[in-house]
Protein backbone atom coordinates (compact mmCIF):
# COMPACT_ATOMS: atom_id res chain seq x y z
CA UNK A 1 0.00 0.00 0.00
CA UNK A 2 1.27 3.44 -0.81
CA UNK A 3 2.04 5.94 1.91
CA UNK A 4 0.10 9.06 0.81
CA UNK A 5 1.33 11.35 3.63
CA UNK A 6 4.06 11.96 5.62
CA UNK A 7 4.17 13.33 9.32
CA UNK A 8 7.08 15.77 10.71
CA UNK A 9 7.58 15.32 14.08
CA UNK A 10 9.26 18.04 16.00
CA UNK A 11 10.94 16.57 19.06
CA UNK A 12 12.35 19.74 20.53
CA UNK A 13 9.23 21.14 21.15
CA UNK A 14 6.81 18.26 21.54
CA UNK A 15 5.73 18.63 25.15
CA UNK A 16 4.42 14.84 25.33
CA UNK A 17 0.79 16.08 26.10
CA UNK A 18 -0.56 12.72 23.83
CA UNK A 19 -3.21 15.24 22.59
CA UNK A 20 -2.21 13.40 19.20
CA UNK A 21 -1.95 9.87 20.78
CA UNK A 22 -5.10 10.26 22.23
CA UNK A 23 -7.31 11.90 19.56
CA UNK A 24 -6.02 10.65 15.91
CA UNK A 25 -8.84 9.32 14.23
CA UNK A 26 -6.50 6.74 13.06
CA UNK A 27 -4.09 5.97 15.64
CA UNK A 28 -0.91 6.54 13.85
CA UNK A 29 0.65 7.74 16.89
CA UNK A 30 2.74 6.44 19.95
CA UNK A 31 5.12 7.19 22.46
CA UNK A 32 8.88 6.75 22.67
CA UNK A 33 10.56 6.03 26.21
CA UNK A 34 10.22 9.98 26.85
CA UNK A 35 6.68 10.30 26.05
CA UNK A 36 6.99 12.15 23.31
CA UNK A 37 4.74 11.23 20.11
CA UNK A 38 6.22 8.93 17.23
CA UNK A 39 4.75 7.83 13.91
CA UNK A 40 3.77 4.51 14.05
CA UNK A 41 1.22 3.77 11.49
CA UNK A 42 1.75 6.20 9.10
CA UNK A 43 -0.02 3.95 6.37
CA UNK A 44 -3.22 4.56 8.39
CA UNK A 45 -2.99 8.48 7.98
CA UNK A 46 -5.90 9.48 6.00
CA UNK A 47 -4.22 13.25 6.00
CA UNK A 48 -6.99 14.98 8.19
CA UNK A 49 -4.27 17.19 9.76
CA UNK A 50 -6.39 17.06 13.18
CA UNK A 51 -3.23 16.73 14.47
CA UNK A 52 -1.51 19.23 13.27
CA UNK A 53 -4.52 21.40 14.34
CA UNK A 54 -4.96 19.75 17.96
CA UNK A 55 -0.78 19.90 18.37
CA UNK A 56 -0.77 22.88 21.36
CA UNK A 57 3.22 22.96 20.63
CA UNK A 58 3.41 23.51 16.95
CA UNK A 59 5.59 20.13 16.35
CA UNK A 60 3.61 18.45 13.51
CA UNK A 61 3.68 19.54 10.35
CA UNK A 62 1.41 16.55 7.57
CA UNK A 63 2.72 17.01 4.46
CA UNK A 64 0.66 15.20 1.10
CA UNK A 65 2.80 13.28 -0.83
CA UNK A 66 3.38 13.05 -4.55
CA UNK A 67 1.49 9.98 -4.95
CA UNK A 68 -1.94 11.34 -2.87
CA UNK A 69 -3.45 11.56 -6.58
CA UNK A 70 -2.66 8.24 -7.56
CA UNK A 71 -3.30 6.11 -4.09
CA UNK A 72 -7.02 6.25 -3.41
CA UNK B 1 -2.86 20.47 4.03
CA UNK B 2 -3.25 22.48 7.18
CA UNK B 3 -1.46 26.00 7.32
CA UNK B 4 1.95 25.28 8.68
CA UNK B 5 2.01 27.96 12.23
CA UNK B 6 5.99 27.44 12.70
CA UNK B 7 6.20 30.40 9.31
CA UNK B 8 4.39 32.81 11.79
CA UNK B 9 6.27 32.26 14.70
CA UNK B 10 9.50 33.68 16.81
CA UNK B 11 11.10 30.70 16.32
CA UNK B 12 13.89 31.77 19.04
CA UNK B 13 10.93 31.67 21.68
CA UNK B 14 10.36 27.99 20.34
CA UNK B 15 9.47 25.71 22.66
CA UNK B 16 6.92 28.20 24.27
CA UNK B 17 6.44 28.63 28.00
CA UNK B 18 2.97 27.13 28.06
CA UNK B 19 2.64 24.19 29.90
CA UNK B 20 2.08 20.41 28.03
CA UNK B 21 -1.66 19.84 26.89
CA UNK B 22 -2.29 23.63 27.41
CA UNK B 23 -4.92 24.73 24.99
CA UNK B 24 -3.33 28.19 24.51
CA UNK B 25 -1.17 27.13 21.39
CA UNK B 26 -4.37 25.23 19.71
CA UNK B 27 -6.09 28.76 19.85
CA UNK B 28 -2.90 30.42 18.52
CA UNK B 29 -2.50 27.91 15.77
CA UNK B 30 -6.52 28.94 15.12
CA UNK B 31 -5.93 32.53 15.20
CA UNK B 32 -2.79 32.29 12.61
CA UNK B 33 -4.32 29.98 10.37
CA UNK B 34 -7.69 32.68 10.31
CA UNK B 35 -5.04 35.33 9.73
CA UNK B 36 -3.64 33.15 6.67
CA UNK B 37 -7.24 32.01 5.41
CA UNK B 38 -8.52 35.13 5.13
CA UNK B 39 -5.31 36.40 3.08
CA UNK B 40 -3.99 39.27 5.56
CA UNK B 41 -0.23 39.93 5.63
CA UNK B 42 1.04 39.58 8.95
CA UNK B 43 2.00 43.52 8.92
CA UNK B 44 -1.48 44.09 8.76
CA UNK B 45 -2.81 42.51 12.04
CA UNK B 46 -1.46 43.65 15.63
CA UNK B 47 -1.62 41.49 18.31
CA UNK B 48 -2.72 43.23 21.60
CA UNK B 49 -2.75 41.15 24.84
CA UNK B 50 -2.72 42.17 28.51
CA UNK B 51 -1.60 39.72 31.33
CA UNK B 52 -1.54 35.94 32.06
CA UNK B 53 -0.91 32.92 30.23
CA UNK B 54 -3.14 34.38 27.16
CA UNK B 55 -1.10 37.31 27.18
CA UNK B 56 2.05 34.70 26.27
CA UNK B 57 0.52 34.68 22.84
CA UNK B 58 2.73 37.89 21.31
CA UNK B 59 5.70 36.53 22.57
CA UNK B 60 5.31 34.13 20.59
CA UNK B 61 3.54 35.44 17.25
CA UNK B 62 5.38 37.02 14.59
CA UNK B 63 2.84 39.67 13.91
CA UNK B 64 2.87 43.21 15.15
CA UNK B 65 2.15 42.61 18.96
CA UNK B 66 2.38 44.53 22.24
CA UNK B 67 1.73 43.22 25.81
CA UNK B 68 -0.13 46.03 27.94
CA UNK B 69 -1.28 46.22 31.64
CA UNK B 70 -3.70 43.69 33.25
CA UNK B 71 -6.41 44.02 31.77
CA UNK B 72 -6.55 46.73 29.66
CA UNK B 73 -5.68 45.03 26.70
CA UNK B 74 -8.89 46.52 24.74
CA UNK B 75 -7.84 50.01 26.12
CA UNK B 76 -4.95 50.37 24.20
CA UNK B 77 -6.39 48.31 21.72
CA UNK B 78 -9.29 51.32 21.60
CA UNK B 79 -6.35 54.32 20.89
CA UNK B 80 -4.76 52.35 18.35
CA UNK B 81 -7.61 51.57 16.70
CA UNK B 82 -8.35 54.94 16.13
CA UNK B 83 -5.29 56.22 15.18
CA UNK B 84 -4.56 53.08 12.62
CA UNK B 85 -8.35 52.18 11.34
CA UNK B 86 -6.95 50.65 8.87
CA UNK B 87 -5.21 47.64 10.54
CA UNK B 88 -7.06 44.35 11.99
CA UNK B 89 -6.79 44.82 15.53
CA UNK B 90 -6.95 41.49 17.46
CA UNK B 91 -6.86 41.44 21.48
CA UNK B 92 -6.22 37.93 22.97
CA UNK B 93 -7.32 37.68 26.87
CA UNK B 94 -7.99 35.62 29.03
CA UNK B 95 -11.17 34.75 31.60
CA UNK B 96 -9.20 36.53 34.39
CA UNK B 97 -7.59 39.03 32.25
CA UNK B 98 -10.36 39.69 30.25
CA UNK B 99 -13.55 39.49 32.57
CA UNK B 100 -12.34 40.34 36.47
CA UNK B 101 -9.87 42.92 36.16
CA UNK B 102 -11.07 43.84 32.80
CA UNK B 103 -14.54 43.38 32.32
CA UNK B 104 -14.82 47.24 32.66
CA UNK B 105 -12.92 47.63 29.29
CA UNK B 106 -14.45 44.71 28.00
CA UNK B 107 -18.38 45.80 28.63
CA UNK B 108 -17.35 49.24 27.08
CA UNK B 109 -16.28 48.33 24.29
CA UNK B 110 -18.30 46.00 23.05
CA UNK B 111 -20.74 49.00 23.82
CA UNK B 112 -18.81 51.23 21.63
CA UNK B 113 -18.94 48.57 18.98
CA UNK B 114 -15.35 49.55 18.27
CA UNK B 115 -14.03 47.06 15.52
CA UNK B 116 -11.82 45.17 17.20
CA UNK B 117 -11.48 41.22 17.66
CA UNK B 118 -11.33 40.11 21.07
CA UNK B 119 -10.68 36.43 21.59
CA UNK B 120 -11.43 35.28 24.99
CA UNK B 121 -9.66 32.48 26.21
CA UNK B 122 -11.31 30.12 28.81
CA UNK B 123 -9.78 27.93 30.78
CA UNK B 124 -11.75 28.25 33.62
CA UNK B 125 -8.71 29.64 35.91
CA UNK B 126 -6.09 32.19 36.54
CA UNK B 127 -3.24 29.99 35.41
CA UNK B 128 -0.09 31.78 35.23
CA UNK B 129 -0.33 33.82 38.85
CA UNK B 130 -1.30 30.27 40.54
CA UNK B 131 -4.22 28.61 39.79
CA UNK B 132 -6.58 30.99 41.56
CA UNK B 133 -10.51 30.78 41.02
CA UNK B 134 -11.69 33.59 37.81
CA UNK B 135 -14.76 34.43 37.00
CA UNK B 136 -15.56 31.76 34.95
CA UNK B 137 -14.41 29.01 37.21
CA UNK B 138 -17.79 26.89 37.64
CA UNK B 139 -19.16 26.72 40.72
CA UNK B 140 -18.24 23.78 42.98
CA UNK B 141 -14.79 23.52 40.97
CA UNK B 142 -11.41 23.32 43.17
CA UNK B 143 -8.68 26.40 42.94
CA UNK B 144 -6.19 27.51 45.16
CA UNK B 145 -8.76 30.16 46.58
CA UNK B 146 -11.16 28.31 46.65
CA UNK B 147 -10.18 24.58 48.19
CA UNK B 148 -13.84 23.50 49.55
CA UNK B 149 -14.69 24.80 45.84
CA UNK B 150 -15.93 27.26 44.10
CA UNK B 151 -19.56 29.16 45.68
CA UNK B 152 -20.16 31.77 43.03
CA UNK B 153 -22.01 31.78 39.60
CA UNK B 154 -20.04 32.08 36.26
CA UNK B 155 -20.80 35.01 33.39
CA UNK B 156 -21.67 33.82 30.26
CA UNK B 157 -18.83 35.59 28.94
CA UNK B 158 -20.93 35.98 25.48
CA UNK B 159 -24.47 36.64 26.56
CA UNK B 160 -22.58 39.67 28.86
CA UNK B 161 -20.85 41.00 25.55
CA UNK B 162 -24.24 40.73 23.86
CA UNK B 163 -26.26 42.71 25.92
CA UNK B 164 -23.26 44.99 26.05
CA UNK B 165 -23.47 45.68 22.24
CA UNK B 166 -20.60 43.27 20.71
CA UNK B 167 -21.93 42.88 16.93
CA UNK B 168 -20.15 39.73 16.54
CA UNK B 169 -20.15 36.83 19.05
CA UNK B 170 -19.25 33.18 19.30
CA UNK B 171 -17.75 30.08 20.84
CA UNK B 172 -15.48 28.00 20.26
CA UNK B 173 -13.59 24.97 21.76
CA UNK B 174 -10.29 23.91 21.44
CA UNK B 175 -11.41 20.66 20.82
CA UNK B 176 -14.03 22.02 17.98
CA UNK B 177 -10.86 23.79 16.05
CA UNK B 178 -12.07 23.73 12.64
CA UNK B 179 -15.49 25.40 14.05
CA UNK B 180 -13.01 28.01 16.26
CA UNK B 181 -10.77 28.59 13.55
CA UNK B 182 -13.85 29.43 11.43
CA UNK B 183 -15.37 31.89 14.02
CA UNK B 184 -12.33 33.64 13.96
CA UNK B 185 -11.75 34.34 10.64
CA UNK B 186 -15.31 35.88 10.47
CA UNK B 187 -14.53 37.68 13.65
CA UNK B 188 -12.08 39.29 12.36
CA UNK B 189 -13.93 40.03 8.89
CA UNK B 190 -16.78 41.53 10.77
CA UNK B 191 -16.89 45.20 11.03
CA UNK B 192 -17.26 46.42 14.74
CA UNK B 193 -16.74 44.62 18.06
CA UNK B 194 -16.26 41.15 17.55
CA UNK B 195 -15.92 38.68 20.64
CA UNK B 196 -14.94 34.79 20.31
CA UNK B 197 -14.94 33.00 23.85
CA UNK B 198 -11.98 29.67 23.18
CA UNK B 199 -13.09 27.14 25.53
CA UNK B 200 -9.87 25.91 26.56
CA UNK B 201 -8.21 23.40 28.66
CA UNK B 202 -5.69 24.40 31.83
CA UNK B 203 -4.20 21.04 32.76
CA UNK B 204 -1.67 21.90 35.00
CA UNK B 205 -3.87 24.84 37.30
CA UNK B 206 -7.61 23.24 36.61
CA UNK B 207 -7.63 19.82 35.43
CA UNK B 208 -5.19 18.15 37.89
CA UNK B 209 -7.18 20.14 40.76
CA UNK B 210 -10.71 18.93 39.32
CA UNK B 211 -10.38 15.08 38.59
CA UNK B 212 -9.58 15.67 35.01
CA UNK B 213 -5.88 14.56 35.19
CA UNK B 214 -4.82 14.40 31.51
CA UNK B 215 -5.12 17.32 29.01
CA UNK B 216 -7.23 14.69 26.77
CA UNK B 217 -9.44 14.15 29.64
CA UNK B 218 -10.06 17.78 29.43
CA UNK B 219 -10.70 17.84 25.76
CA UNK B 220 -12.95 14.72 25.78
CA UNK B 221 -14.92 17.13 28.36
CA UNK B 222 -15.38 19.83 26.15
CA UNK B 223 -16.45 17.09 23.12
CA UNK B 224 -18.76 15.67 25.73
CA UNK B 225 -20.26 18.87 26.91
CA UNK B 226 -20.27 21.30 24.21
CA UNK B 227 -23.55 21.72 22.02
CA UNK B 228 -23.87 23.61 18.62
CA UNK B 229 -26.48 26.37 18.34
CA UNK B 230 -28.24 24.55 15.93
CA UNK B 231 -28.68 21.21 17.51
CA UNK B 232 -29.34 23.81 21.11
CA UNK B 233 -32.93 24.33 19.14
CA UNK B 234 -34.31 21.44 19.40
CA UNK B 235 -33.35 20.74 23.25
CA UNK B 236 -35.51 21.98 26.16
CA UNK B 237 -33.91 23.66 29.34
CA UNK B 238 -33.15 20.54 31.21
CA UNK B 239 -31.37 18.31 28.19
CA UNK B 240 -29.26 21.60 27.57
CA UNK B 241 -28.83 21.80 31.55
CA UNK B 242 -24.53 21.64 32.34
CA UNK B 243 -23.97 21.96 28.68
CA UNK B 244 -21.60 24.66 26.60
CA UNK B 245 -23.53 26.34 23.53
CA UNK B 246 -20.92 26.89 20.36
CA UNK B 247 -21.65 28.28 17.23
CA UNK B 248 -22.16 32.12 15.87
CA UNK B 249 -24.74 33.82 18.40
CA UNK B 250 -24.82 37.47 16.75
CA UNK B 251 -23.76 38.74 13.48
CA UNK B 252 -25.35 42.09 12.94
CA UNK B 253 -24.26 45.48 11.41
CA UNK B 254 -24.74 48.39 13.55
CA UNK B 255 -22.56 51.92 13.35
CA UNK B 256 -18.84 51.34 13.98
CA UNK B 257 -17.24 53.63 16.53
CA UNK B 258 -13.98 54.46 14.08
CA UNK B 259 -15.61 55.34 11.19
CA UNK B 260 -18.33 57.38 13.21
CA UNK B 261 -15.41 59.02 14.49
CA UNK B 262 -13.99 59.83 10.99
CA UNK B 263 -16.86 61.31 9.73
CA UNK B 264 -16.76 63.97 12.55
CA UNK B 265 -13.35 64.49 12.36
CA UNK B 266 -13.85 65.14 8.51
CA UNK B 267 -17.03 66.99 9.28
CA UNK B 268 -15.63 69.20 11.48
CA UNK B 269 -12.48 69.86 9.64
CA UNK B 270 -14.87 71.39 6.80
CA UNK B 271 -16.07 73.94 9.05
CA UNK B 272 -15.10 77.29 8.68
CA UNK B 273 -11.63 77.61 10.39
CA UNK B 274 -11.90 73.45 11.09
CA UNK B 275 -8.54 73.31 9.40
Amino acid sequence: MLTRYSIELNHAWCKACRICVDFCPKKVFGVNESGRAVVVNIEKCVGCTLCELWCPDFAIKVEGSEQSGEAS
Amino acid sequence: MAVHVDRYLRLHKMPHIWCPGCGNGIVLGALVRAVAELGCSRDEVVVITGIGCSARTNAIIDFNTFQTTHGRALSFATGFKLARPEMKVVVVTGDGDGLAIGGNHLIHSARRNIDITTILINNSIYGMTGGQHSPLTPAGSYATTAPYGTLEPVFDACRLVEGAGATYVARGTAYHVVLLQRLIARAISHKGFAFVEAVSQCPVGFGRRNKMRTPSEMMRWQKDHAVTVKAAAGMSREQLRGKILIGEFVNRNLPELTEVYGRLIREAQSRPGGE
